[in-house]
């Protein structure tokens, strides 16, 4: 496999231009987690025009809901979720500026489409890793809807947080390609 | 007559639940390891070695391999001969449940309402299967069910003219459509016979069955080699991300019908198979 590529949030256009399906990529900088409760909510403050709870410029939201961190820790384990459930709210996030996101599976042909026109790209992490996944994850805070419990939406800092690149700028989509390339 | 108190109950439930969260299948990272060994694509190796990885984490700092700690799904044997004192045998379930979640710091994942989706904050209640068999002893199984695997699950009713071959080919398409979605290599439990609400539950009971085993009778022994040959010709592979190692076990467990049906289920687990037994 290539060599990890080190990318840094917030994204810029250079970078998300130059990542291709399949590359591996360590992130480094501030992610924000949503995952369904909390996608629903974010939606729908777009939807009536209101501002978020953080700014999705440029960002990278994590599809994940985090096992409690037992005291002294940063945060439990925190594998990556079904991506596909965030599909129908996806769209509102990448029109309000939003340029990454990292979850398992694939995505909806459309939903991939709409983040390849919206100049972003879908991260995969390996579900079902989540204590590796969480030794990348450096600080956590809260950022909104505390009440969520599992689903909160959090603040992260990550230092070389791992993930391949599954749906990137130019029509590649790793899913897809991997499971035609193995097919019998 | 033999009595047990229902406050072992909660304290077995509670040690169980938790030791499900946190130790998979004890034969898990062999069976990784074989099937590391035999993938060809590089990106499903890659994976394979992320999941060895955490295993070996999770067991070095006692936290739960994944995030998602389950659905609590409790299978209890009760034998008529036995009288459970001192409290109630459904709350002594779902209070070992609510300790293991405490005590293990494992993630509340149950909503009190499908609808109106209010986290219960304690992940109960359980999914409760309770049985009367005969004996003076409880059986206890729980399993730490994650819902990734769990959400691409499918029941279908076949006639009685449909094959061997219908049901791999059902079994595959299920697998096929799961993809990442439920954390491949993954275990598949097919359930056949029984009824629309029976089948499930056969094929729920078979992924809880120890990696490896098959069925004692060599015709459905036969059917689940043939299933995981097939589901490893899709491609799937580890993380979805294409690749030959796809089914890390299949199970299948049978129930007499009626003779005009064909009832078929197929429970999907993922990677980390999660379940311990103990008996009072
Ligand atoms: S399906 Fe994946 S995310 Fe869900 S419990 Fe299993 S390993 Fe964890």
């Amino acid at each position: 496999m290539s060599k990890p590529i080190s990318i840094t949030a917030p994204l810029t256009d250079n970078v998300l231009r130059a990542l291709r399906a399949g590359d591996r990529v360590l992130i480094q900088g501030v992610i924000y987690t949503a995952r369904d409760a909390a996608h629903r909510r974010l939606a729908q403050a777009l939807r009536e025009g209101r501002d978020l709870p953080f700014d999705p410029r440029r960002q990278i939201i994590y599809y994940t809901g985090p096992a409690p961190a037992p005291p002294g820790t940063i945060i439990g384990p925190a594998g990556p979720t079904t991506a596909v459930r965030m599909d129908p709210f996806t769209i509102h996030l990448l029109q309000a500026g939003l340029k990454g996101m990292i979850g398992k599976g694939e995505r909806s042909p459309e939903t991939a489409a709409a983040i390849r026109e919206a100049g972003a790209v879908y991260f995969a992490a390996t579900g079902g890793a989540a204590i590796l996944l969480a030794r990348s994850i450096r600080k956590a805070e809260v950022a909104a809807y505390p009440e969520l419990g599992p689903e909160t939406v959090l603040k992260l800092e990550v230092k070389d947080f791992p993930v391949l690149v599954a749906v990137d700028t130019v029509g590649g989509n790793l899913h897809r390609e991997g499971r035609d390339f193995y097919r019998m | 007559m033999r009595s047990v108190r229902a406050e072992k109950v909660a304290e077995a439930v509670a040690r169980l639940y938790r030791e499900a969260a946190c130790s998979p299948d004890p034969g898990l990272e062999a069976a990784l390891a074989a099937g590391r060994a035999r993938e060809e694509s590089p990106a499903g190796r890659a994976v394979l070695n992320d999941l060895i990885e955490n295993l070996r984490l999770a067991r070095q700092t006692g936290a739960p391999p994944c995030q998602d700690t389950g659905t609590a799904v409790v299978f209890l044997e009760l034998g008529q001969d036995l009288r459970i004192e001192g409290g109630d045998l459904l709350e002594a379930v779902d209070e070992g449940v609510r300790r293991a979640v405490r005590e293990g710091y494992l993630r509340p994942s149950i909503v009190a309402d499908p609808l109106r989706r209010e986290n219960t904050g304690d992940n109960t209640p359980a999914v409760l299967h309770l049985e009367i068999v005969p004996g003076d002893r409880l059986k206890l199984a729980v399993a730490a069910k994650g819902a990734g695997s769990e959400n691409m699950s499918a029941l279908k009713i076949l006639t009685p003219a449909a094959g061997e071959e219908e049901i791999i080919e059902f079994a595959a398409a299920v697998v096929e459509k799961a993809g990442a979605s439920a954390c491949p290599p993954v275990i598949v439990g097919i359930g056949i016979g029984g009824n629309f609400e029976t089948a499930p539950l056969l094929a729920k009971k078979a992924i809880t069955l120890p990696l490896g085993e098959r069925h004692p009778d060599p015709f459905y022994a036969a059917l689940e080699e043939k299933a995981i040959e097939r589901i490893n010709r899709t491609g799937v592979g580890p993380g979805g991300l294409g690749g030959r190692f796809t089914c890390l076990d299949c199970h299948v467990l049978a129930a007499p019908c009626h003779i005009a049906s064909l009832p078929l289920a197929v429970n999907l687990d993922c990677c980390l198979p999660r379940h311990q037994t103990a008996t009072l």
